[in-house]
C-alpha cells in the first residue's frame, strides 16, 4: 500500500484517475490537490509516496512543480501525466528523471507506471 | 433556447475543458512535427456565449486581419473546428513548415495548400481525440479557408443555424521559437450543447460508477 499524490486542476481528470486505481490498485490511497501550491504543501506534509502530475495547469505547470518537488524529494517515484506528448515535454520529464503517462489515461499506462514506482519504493527501503 | 442548453454545470465545464485540453494536446504535437519546435498551449477555456462575443475573444491582442482554416463536422454532436491566425503571420507558419530556405514568392505560392492541409492535420487530430475519449464517431468536412475579421469567421450577421449563442472552446497556441501565434476554436450550437452535456453526464457516470472494465 501506498500513498499517491494526484495534481490536476481538472476534476474529470481526477475522477478518471481515481476510477483507475479502484481497478488497479484499490488498496492504494490516494490524496488530490488541485495546484502546484496544494501539492508542495501534501509532499511537505511527508507521507506522500508517488506523485502523478497534470502538465497543462494554471499558473505553475507541472514540470516546474515537479522541479521544485526534486529539490526535497530526489527520488520520489514522479510522473507527469498528459496528452502533450511533444518531445520536448517528455525530454524535460526525463532530464527530472520523472515518468511520462499519456492521457487519455489507460489502465495500462497507469499500471505499468505504478509497478515500477512500487519497486523503487521497495529497493529504496531494503 | 432551454433553460438547461444555455447554462453548463460546473462539472460539465470543467469535463469539457480536459477533453478539449487533450484534443488540443495531441493536435500540438502533429503542429510541433510539422514545423520542428515546440509548440506552447494555454489553459482551454469553455464558454456559452454569442458569436459576437466569441469573435471579440479572438480579436482581442490581435490585428482583426485574421486567416482560418475550417472545418465542420457532425455526428452525435455538430460544430466547426477552427486553426485561427493573425493574417499577418500566416505567411511565417507556413515559412516555418517548408523551411527558411524557400523565397517570399514560393512561400505566398504555397500559402493557402500549406494551411488548408495544416489545419487539416490539427483539426482532425484534435476532433478524433475528442470523439475516441467520448467513444463516439464524428465525419469531418475538407478544409477550407476564410479570411476576415472574426466576426465573419463566426458568422456572426448570418449563423447558418439562425442561433446566436454557442458554446465555444478555444486555447491559444505559440510556436516556441518563431513569431506565430494562434487559436484552435470549436463552436456549437444549442442543439448540439444539449447532445454533448448528455454525451459528457454519461462519461461521467460511466466514471463514477464502473469500478471495473475501461473508461476514458
Amino acid at each position: 500500500m501506498h500513498k499517491v499524490l494526484i495534481v490536476d486542476d481538472s476534476k474529470l481528470a481526477r475522477m478518471v484517475m481515481a476510477s483507475a486505481f479502484r481497478r488497479i490498485r484499490p488498496n492504494w490511497t490516494l490524496v488530490e490537490t488541485t495546484n502546484a501550491d496544494e501539492a508542495l504543501a501534501a509532499v511537505s506534509g511527508g507521507s506522500v509516496e508517488i506523485a502523478l502530475i497534470d502538465f497543462n495547469m494554471p499558473g505553475i505547470d507541472g514540470l516546474e512543480l515537479v522541479a521544485n518537488i526534486r529539490k526535497t524529494h530526489p527520488n520520489m517515484p514522479v510522473a507527469v501525466v498528459s496528452a502533450n506528448v511533444q518531445s520536448e515535454i517528455i525530454g524535460r520529464a526525463r532530464e527530472l528523471n520523472a515518468g511520462f503517462i499519456p492521457k487519455p489515461l489507460t489502465d495500462e499506462g497507469l499500471a505499468a507506471f505504478l509497478s515500477g514506482a512500487a519497486l523503487r519504493l521497495k529497493k529504496s527501503t531494503t | 433556447m432551454t433553460e438547461d442548453a444555455s447554462k453548463l454545470t460546473e462539472i460539465e465545464q470543467d469535463a469539457l475543458a480536459e477533453i478539449a485540453n487533450m484534443g488540443v494536446s495531441r493536435a500540438a504535437n502533429s503542429l510541433r512535427l510539422l514545423v520542428g519546435e515546440e509548440v506552447l498551449l494555454s489553459v482551454p477555456s469553455v464558454k456559452i456565449v454569442t458569436r459576437e462575443a466569441a469573435s471579440k475573444l479572438v480579436e482581442r491582442e490581435n490585428a482583426k486581419k485574421l486567416v482560418a482554416v475550417q472545418q465542420t463536422f457532425e455526428g452525435p454532436f455538430a460544430g466547426k473546428a477552427l486553426l485561427i491566425f493573425p493574417e499577418a503571420q500566416s505567411l511565417e507558419l507556413v515559412r516555418s513548415i517548408v523551411g527558411d530556405e524557400h523565397t517570399l514568392e514560393d512561400v505566398i505560392d504555397l500559402e493557402q495548400e500549406a494551411l488548408a492541409e495544416t489545419g487539416n492535420i490539427i483539426l482532425n487530430g484534435c476532433l478524433a481525440t475528442i470523439a475516441n475519449v467520448l467513444n463516439r464517431t464524428m465525419r469531418m468536412s475538407l478544409p477550407s479557408i476564410v479570411r476576415g475579421d472574426g466576426a465573419t469567421l463566426f458568422e456572426v450577421q448570418e449563423p447558418a443555424s439562425g442561433e446566436q449563442f454557442v458554446l465555444f472552446l478555444y486555447i491559444d497556441f505559440n510556436i516556441k521559437t518563431r513569431d506565430v501565434h494562434g487559436f484552435i476554436a470549436l463552436l456549437m450550437d444549442l442543439p448540439s450543447i444539449a447532445a454533448l452535456k448528455t454525451i459528457v453526464n454519461d462519461f461521467i457516470d460511466a466514471i463514477e460508477k464502473q469500478p471495473s472494465g475501461h473508461v476514458g
